[in-house]
């Protein structure tokens, strides 16, 4: 009986293992069929979210195998946010894959795999559950960086983003390790118990170890320079795969474990978050100015936004962990939107451009490409009136009614640097001669996707903010 | 006609909306004329809205009000001092449509679209009366301004473009800080109701300092004004008229509406530092003038230093002073516009802004040096022209508080005579030293009806104010009344004398009275 109300609340993990153990057959007998596995692993990541839909309609609360794993609003959130960005990643990927030699079933397979290990991290309550998500999402990751065996770089890419990986791991483990032998317990609930009363130093170690090893798994500077490699060297549907679902998943992790097992010493982790935030908002500015590579520009930029998001967590409230949640929906948005238009950057031998030369004077060639990445990048540095600036004032909104208005005179403050290299695509794009070396795009998929995501993170986007406001509210009021 | 149930307001920012989205799409020739006629169209509703406002009516007339946004409310409205603004903007843009109709030959659907949006934009920023929102219109502007500079711009478009949208949107993200501050303190975001929030008086000095931060540089005061010459000479014609004409005024909107109202007694501290900081912009920026070889440089030195005398007006706490500075930035509006058209008219022909390479056009150009003088004059304040109304009135409210400010800013019109005649005189009179610029021909047709609407403008307001000070006198006197709590003393001591009692009387009817700016 318990085991069966466990298995219940699990359904979507479920179902996803089920599907991927069933593709991966598939795909021993029919290594070509890439493309329909891509779309059964799209409608398994879509029966996984109705389940998750249905979850949140009735169930509170509940938790599973003994307080292991939870089913939560704030983790059937994070589920949904995730499930959409694995598809989209799923659905833009075939043509890309094919034109790099590389369309092989194993990679929805793989897909769906760390979305597994990804739903587990959204819902872990406990260390073990969490470290058991954590490695399943990136051991599949790590392959999947890898994933186009016949490029140099992207060999490269996956075997930093392994060693470094594995590093952070380690960090991690260690970290929980002295948690637990300090706190005594592995739970998130028990450790917050025994955080109440008294915090000692082998505690804070632990605390900052394992602080350490998710600050690497969300590209979060001083742990941030495994990221520009490796958003260069993947295929770029892996890289806009690597920047949306696999960061909801780590900042959910993050959220839960800081809130939950150390939320009552909020003076031990605050200091840490609003260290790490500045540092990564101010690294992930200057370090994107000097980049020609756009995958790269991307790569900081995400370090940059993770920065914006972590004040959210700083803050330590409700209002700052729905912040949090608003701009990670946003975030994926862009994100993908930014990847999906750089996917499209096809010369006319069919080779992919990722360079500031390549883009040079897009607008006059590629109107309508040029304009949604326009939309994208600014929406990025947030300017209003895109989307992108929603994002960033309910994060500041939040660090300012918490009180914490040194962090967000300075966090704003820096945003300018970033909105440098933002305008620096624009201008590239639409000041600069035509280089005239990327043509039409073929790939339909590529096209709708990305103008539907540009539509979102324009003016239309801010009809959806009450809801976005209701659904983050009550997903954070989980926590607390 | 029922004007309260039309929601006339969003109509306006509708209207250019849909015409930019339009013109994305068409060639060029439609692009030009769907543009004009947006723009036409809102001028049109512009002057109904003009007609329809009752002066002695609410304080907040055509206010509109939808739950569209969650926490951003759209919530639009506007009082005397935002009509006549909006009127400007309105006004402005179907000119700036005419003046770059042959000038802009690449990508016009495109360069129509922005100069659409920016009209939005601006209608937005002035009938904005929700915090949020309005910091939403003033910043979005950064956008379409920045591409308008980058792609349709000069030799070193892009360098000012970046110098543009960096130093506006710096200034602007501390005040959105404050901004969020003032939400939470107030728990609304709806600015009426802000406009009567008393805030303690620790906090305003930092709230008041994170609003400087904006409005300082957009207006743009000394010493942050140095984007300033840079984005008008490489932004076109158009693009400069705007950008004088209207995005300036943001600048003095921003104080009127929030600095003074809102946070009266740091203000109050710190009219030594906006007096300094104007005194300096008046006499440095005067001198910058007199020196320029470049004509649109000299004209945004000049625009500097006229918004000085902006920012001195509205920092004297009383009606004259106000009412002058609300005077001055329309009449700046008007007339360094015209001066941006007018150097516009010859640039197209000799493509080159350098005053040295002209000279003696009254010859040649009888109509074009006739408009041109007209427009210098009202840049210098010459009376019957509008920059003396709003200068006059300024200064006499200046010196109410501060003699020696009022003496160095009043030097200002002195050096604006020097360095605007000196460039009359180098272009319009001499020798014709250079045989292309004397065989320019003469402003045609399109020229002139770019010109003349301005110059009728400019001489009525010169002529018969009361036009323009009868929607903004009551919202002037709101603004006094909220802020004379605080209001300094002043250094002149003038003695109030009843006019019924005084030896010589003149029979004034009260209205005249009020027009000249006396009590």
């Amino acid at each position: 009986m318990e085991l069966n109300a466990s298995l219940v609340l699990l359904r979507p993990e479920i179902i996803l293992t089920f599907s991927a153990l069933a593709l991966l057959l598939l795909a021993a007998w029919r290594e070509q069929a890439g493309r329909l596995i891509s779309i059964l692993a799209v409608t398994a990541l879509g029966a996984a979210s109705a389940f998750v839909i249905s979850s949140m309609m009735h169930a509170t609360d509940a938790s599973a195998f003994d307080g292991l794993l939870i089913n939560d609003a704030f983790g059937n959130f994070s589920k949904i946010l995730i499930f959409i960005a694995a598809a989209i990643s799923l659905m833009i990927a075939p043509r890309f894959l094919e034109n790099a030699g590389a369309m092989r079933a194993e990679y929805p397979v793989l897909i769906l795999l760390s979305c597994i290990g990804m739903a587990v991290m959204v819902s872990a309550t406990d260390l073990i559950s969490l470290y058991i998500g954590l490695e399943l999402q990136s051991l599949s990751a790590y392959v999947l960086a890898s994933f186009v065996r016949s490029d140099g770089r992207s060999a490269e890419a996956g075997l930093k983003y392994f060693v470094l990986g594995a590093l952070a791991s380690g960090m991690l483990l260690f970290g929980a390790s002295l948690v637990y032998g300090f706190a005594g317990s592995t739970s998130f609930a028990a450790i917050g118990v025994a955080m109440d009363t008294e915090v000692g130093l082998g505690l804070i170690f632990g605390i900052v170890f394992i602080l350490s090893g998710l600050a690497f798994k969300i590209s979060a500077a001083p742990f941030h320079m495994w990221t520009p490699d490796v958003y260069e060297g993947a295929p770029t549907p892996v890289t806009a795969f690597f920047a949306s679902a696999p960061k909801v998943a780590a900042i959910a992790l993050t959220i839960r474990i800081v809130l939950e097992a150390f939320g009552s010493q909020i003076l031990v982790w605050q200091q840490i978050i609003i260290a790490v935030a500045l540092m990564s908002i101010i690294i992930g500015a200057v370090g994107a100015i000097g980049q020609q590579n756009l995958k790269r520009l991307m790569a900081y930029s995400s370090i940059n936004n993770v920065g914006f998001i972590l004040i959210g967590l700083a803050t330590g409230t409700e209002q700052g962990i729905s912040a949090m949640l608003v701009y990670l929906i946003i975030y994926v948005a862009m994100t993908l939107g930014s990847f999906i238009c750089l996917m499209q950057l096809k010369d006319k031998e069919g080779g992919y451009r990722e360079e500031f030369a390549d883009i040079s004077g897009l607008s006059k060639t590629r109107p309508g490409l040029a304009a949604a990445l326009a939309i994208f990048m600014f929406s990025l540095a947030g300017i209003p009136p895109l989307f992108g600036f929603w994002g960033k004032l309910v994060v500041f909104n939040a660090a300012v009614a918490a009180g914490l208005l040194p962090l967000a005179v300075i966090g704003i403050t820096a945003s300018v640097i970033g909105a440098f290299y933002y305008l620096k695509v624009v201008k590239v794009m639409y000041f600069d001669d035509a280089a005239d070396v990327i043509v039409e795009s073929d790939d339909k998929v590529l096209v709708w996707t990305g103008g539907v995501l540009a539509a979102a993170n324009s003016p239309i986007g801010y009809l959806t903010i009450p809801a976005l406001g209701i659904w983050t509210a009550y997903a954070a009021r989980a926590l607390f | 006609m029922n004007a309260a149930d039309i929601p006339v307001l969003s109509i306006m920012l509708a209207i250019p909306v849909a015409a930019a989205a339009l013109c994305l799409f068409v060639r060029a020739e439609l692009a030009r004329i769907i543009a004009l006629s947006a723009t036409l169209l809102n001028l049109l509703l512009g002057v109904l809205l003009w007609l329809n406002y009752d002066p002695a009516g609410a304080q907040w007339q055509f206010t509109e009000s939808a739950n569209l946004f969650g926490p951003i409310g759209w919530r639009l409205g506007i009082d005397g001092i935002a009509l006549t603004l909006i009127m400007l903007s309105v006004f402005l843009m179907p000119i700036c449509i005419g003046a770059s109709w042959t000038s802009i030959q690449k990508r016009v659907g495109e360069y129509m679209a922005a100069f659409l949006l920016m009209e939005t934009l601006m209608i937005g920023v002035f009938a904005a009366q929700d915090l949020l929102l309005f910091y939403i219109f003033f910043e979005a502007g950064l956008i379409p301004m920045y591409l308008i500079i980058g792609i349709w711009g000069g030799q070193d478009r892009i360098y000012a473009s970046y110098k543009f949208f960096l130093y506006t949107l710096l200034g602007s993200l501390v005040m959105l800080i404050a901004m969020l501050w003032m939400i939470q303190f107030a728990g609304t975001a709806d600015i009426p109701t802000l406009l009567n929030t008393d805030f303690p008086a620790e906090a305003q000095k930092w709230l008041w300092f994170a609003f400087f931060a904006s409005f300082a540089v957009k207006m743009p005061m000394w010493p942050v004004h140095t984007w300033l010459p840079d984005a008008h000479v490489q932004a076109p014609t158009a693009g400069s008229v705007i950008l004088a004409g209207v995005l300036l005024k943001m600048g003095g909107y921003g104080f009127l509406r929030f600095s003074l109202p809102m946070f009266p007694e740091a203000s109050a501290d710190l009219i030594p530092l906006v007096f300094g900081l104007s005194m300096v912009a008046v006499v440095y920026t005067s001198l910058v003038a007199l020196v320029q070889q470049d004509m649109k440089k000299l004209i945004a030195y000049s625009s500097v230093a006229h918004m000085a005398i902006v920012t001195v007006g509205l920092f004297t706490f009383n009606q004259q002073g106000i009412e002058g500075a609300i005077i001055v930035m329309l009449s700046h509006g008007l007339v360094s516009g015209a001066l941006f058209l007018c150097v516009g008219v010859i640039y197209d022909r000799l493509h080159t802004r350098e005053i040295s390479r002209y000279g003696g056009l009254s010859v040649n150009m009888p109509k074009y040096a006739l408009m041109f003088m007209l427009f210098t004059m009202a840049s210098v304040g010459l009376p019957g022209t509008s920059g003396f109304v709003g200068e006059f009135l300024s200064l006499a409210g200046a010196y109410k508080v501060s003699t020696w400010a009022t003496f160095i800013a009043t030097t200002g019109i002195i050096f604006g005579a020097g360095y605007m005649l000196y460039l009359y005189r180098r272009i319009a009179f001499g020798p014709q030293v250079n045989a292309d610029a004397a065989a320019m021909s003469d402003v045609n047709g399109r020229e002139m009806w770019l010109l003349a609407p301005i110059a009728v403008v400019v001489l009525w307001m010169g002529v018969y104010p009361e036009t323009f000070l009868a929607p903004i006198r009551r919202d002037v006197a709101t603004i006094v009344a909220r802020i004379e709590r605080a209001a300094p003393v002043g250094d002149s001591k003038l003695k109030l004398v009843d006019p019924t009692t005084a030896r010589y009387r003149v029979v004034h009817d009260a209205e005249k009275n009020m027009a000249e700016g006396s009590h």
